[in-house]
């Protein structure tokens, strides 16, 4: 019992983060519709970006503060150089060029922090734990990783729901042509919707870092499972996304505990069976 | 746009013929003297990335040895050729083969990485150019893959987990939970620790894994708090090492489950997990305050040369010469006697700063293990675990 509460709190923990990984990356392909491979290497970026900020400023959360307007205008940078030129392209074509993203980042990545696996310091005053059974403490931080990551959700909530540029996201998910004959400009709305969701990636990355080791490669398993919680949640929906993320992460905790050699693939028989019952995803549109 | 690709290729081709024919030009085109040439040492450890350190280690307490000896062994003089493996096992054969036959070295040396180490030694067994491995501890080196002129001066993960299972029921402990990352050389140690545990009495209640280099441990954290064992037995080193003992003491587990492992967890780390590591229990072939005369020369020596402490590693290379010493004075220095030569290596005894130190019939050494607790950023000796621990011959036909 006391096993399966710490598992809850582990999976709760892990699927925000997650959500918070793979909300850019749903956004990204249901508004833009450009598959981007290269989500995860934001994620790795700021991981990166974590260490060297916090070794600058000496704090996670001032590093936060500076890393995420850094990655965001990253991103609209990317954005204006590589990925305006996909849209109404194929699929096969956007796919191949985020996979040359891919190796460019992970290159400069060896080139700039090196192979070593590093880690950023957890700050000391969040270094805590709180005892939850006998034996067992949680670890404050952790909790502090789950409080950031739902205020970080609300806030994408707040931005999607209650402003101009959020109702713009939003006609452009349903009816993109329509928003066009409007008269927004939807080229900057495309460029603040990827920069958005490569500024959330990296705010992942970086919350993450100090209870993750910061080694080369990591952004590749946040990108596969970025893509099974869309998958699962239904492509644009961020809804579907805070849904499947949750899911993921549970499962994911669950079943490292008690189904320990599936563990690997508890993941992937979810995400098929959520495909066999709703072939759009949880909340994807019906077509 | 096909075309270009076709004439690039065409021209990548023609560049790296010439390379390559360059490459075989380079040592055809030397004078070929035999008597006053020096013997050629190739050394293929890894001089960048993750274990840079550790092959630089090495490289410097060899490079002390032969200073040592006035810069010649038996007379001849010791040329190194260094080659940076990167750690990255698919460029093995390549730089095996740039030393075999490019560089045309008399000895080979190497590696660090298990990977690196097994596609070198099966070049050096098909070539039997006399090979020393100076850390890499994949078992299968000295098990089933031993071979005449392939020895080691270091360990196998095996035979360091066969001798903190003994600690351990030494200590009294009867119910354990095992976690390791989980790779060949987590499998090996994690196996070797079962062998001797279970066979003294113990009782291993689970084995708990992570993906290789995944760090993401509170799931085993929570696990190992419900299994509630005497002690947690790990292999895990470098990053993921620091990270696990700092969320062990974190999670609370510190002061009810004694955290046990092979010593490479505590090793290279002790500044880095500070206080989180008081009262890590670990077993392994040295401990820096090992009390003999050797060890202390050879620590204080290594400080005055290179301003930094000697650790195992440092170690391992220091005896990886010894052992060719040994070899090249029995043939008066000359490696053309190959059969001879590797015959004397696999009979050398001498003392190690490590303790006396001797190779088995498979060529892995025969050595103490030593009981270390880790106090104030320190590895202190506790106790001599084992003394004269060899590892088992297993599927090796030396041995038979």
């Amino acid at each position: 019992m006391e096993l399966a509460l710490i598992q809850l709190l582990n999976g709760l923990q892990y699927g925000l983060l997650i959500f918070l990984a793979a909300s850019g990356l749903t956004l990204v392909f249901g508004i833009l519709g450009v598959i981007n491979l290269s989500h995860g290497s934001f994620y790795m970026l700021g991981a990166y970006l974590a260490i060297t900020l916090t070794s600058l400023t000496g704090d996670i959360f001032l590093a936060l503060a500076l890393g995420i307007p850094i990655a965001f205008l990253f991103g609209a940078a990317i954005e204006w150089l590589f990925i305006r030129h996909l849209y109404d392209r194929d699929h096969l074509q956007q796919v191949l060029l985020t996979f040359g993203l891919i190796l460019i980042f992970n290159e400069l990545q060896r080139m700039i922090w090196g192979a070593r696996p590093q880690s950023v310091p957890i700050p000391s005053y969040l270094g805590g734990s709180i005892k939850l059974t006998d034996v067992l403490s949680y670890p404050v931080y952790r909790i502090a990783v789950a409080a950031l990551c739902v205020v970080l959700a609300l806030a994408m909530v707040f931005v999607i729901q209650k402003t101009r540029v959020g109702r713009m996201i939003r006609a452009g998910e349903s009816n993109r042509e329509m928003v066009e004959v409007l008269g927004i400009d939807t080229r900057l709305l495309f460029r603040f919707v990827f920069a958005a969701g490569v500024a959330l990636a990296a705010a992942a990355g970086m919350i993450a870092a100090p209870i993750e080791s910061v080694y080369p490669g990591i952004g590749e398993r946040v990108l596969i499972i970025s893509f099974v919680v869309v998958v699962i949640g239904g492509i644009g929906s961020i809804r579907g996304a805070f849904v499947g993320a949750l899911l993921i992460g549970l499962a994911d905790a669950f079943g490292k505990v008690y189904l320990k050699e599936f563990a690997g693939m508890i993941v992937y028989a979810i995400m098929a069976a959520v495909l066999v019952v709703r072939p759009g995803g949880l909340f994807g549109r019906a077509n | 746009m096909t075309n270009d690709i076709r004439i690039s290729r065409r021209h990548a081709l023609a560049l790296a013929a010439g390379a390559g024919a360059l490459g075989f030009a380079g040592p055809l085109a030397r004078p070929a003297i035999a008597q006053a040439k020096p013997i050629k040492v190739g050394l293929l450890l890894p001089y960048s990335g993750t274990y840079a350190q550790l092959g630089e280690a090495i490289t410097r307490a060899m490079e002390m040895y032969v200073k040592q000896q006035g810069g010649a062994l038996a007379g001849r003089q010791i040329q190194f050729v260094k080659l940076d493996d990167e750690s990255e096992p698919p460029k093995a054969t390549d730089l095996t083969t740039k030393l075999v036959q490019g560089e045309k070295v008399d000895v080979l040396m190497g590696s660090v990485h298990s990977g690196v180490a097994m596609a070198m030694s099966k070049i050096a067994r098909e070539e039997g150019i006399p090979t020393i491995i100076p850390n890499a501890g994949a078992d299968t080196l000295t098990r089933q893959l031993c071979a005449k002129n392939v020895f080691r001066s270091s360990f196998s993960n095996g035979q360091v987990g066969l001798a903190t299972g003994k600690a351990m029921v030494d200590a009294g402990i009867k119910k354990v939970v095992t976690f390791t990352w989980k790779y060949a050389a987590g499998d090996e140690s994690v196996n070797g620790f079962k062998d001797t545990f279970t066979k003294g009495g113990g009782q291993v209640l689970k084995d708990l894994t992570v993906p290789f280099p995944n760090v993401e441990f509170q799931s085993a954290l929570a696990e190992i708090a419900s299994l509630k064992p005497d002690a947690v037995y790990t292999f895990f080193a470098g990053g993921g090492a620091v990270k696990f003992i700092k969320d062990y003491a974190a999670a609370g587990l510190k002061s009810s489950i004694p955290l046990w492992g092979a010593g490479f967890l505590t090793d290279g780390v002790e500044s880095a997990v500070g206080s989180a590591g008081d009262g890590v229990m670990t077993v392994l072939h040295y401990a820096d305050d090992v009390d003999t005369p050797e060890n202390k020369k050879f620590r204080a020596d290594f400080k005055a040369a290179y301003k930094s402490d000697a650790d195992v590693y440092a170690v391992q290379g220091w005896d990886a010469m010894q052992l060719l010493d040994a070899g090249l004075k029995a043939v008066g220095g000359d490696v053309s006697k190959r059969d001879a030569l590797n015959a004397a290596i696999s009979k050398a005894s001498f003392k190690s700063p490590r303790g006396p130190f001797k190779l088995s019939a498979s060529n892995n050494p025969i050595q103490n293990m030593y009981l270390r607790e880790l106090k104030g950023g320190k590895n202190v000796l506790v106790k001599t675990a084992a003394t004269d621990f060899a590892d088992p011959t297993t599927g090796c036909r030396l041995a038979s």
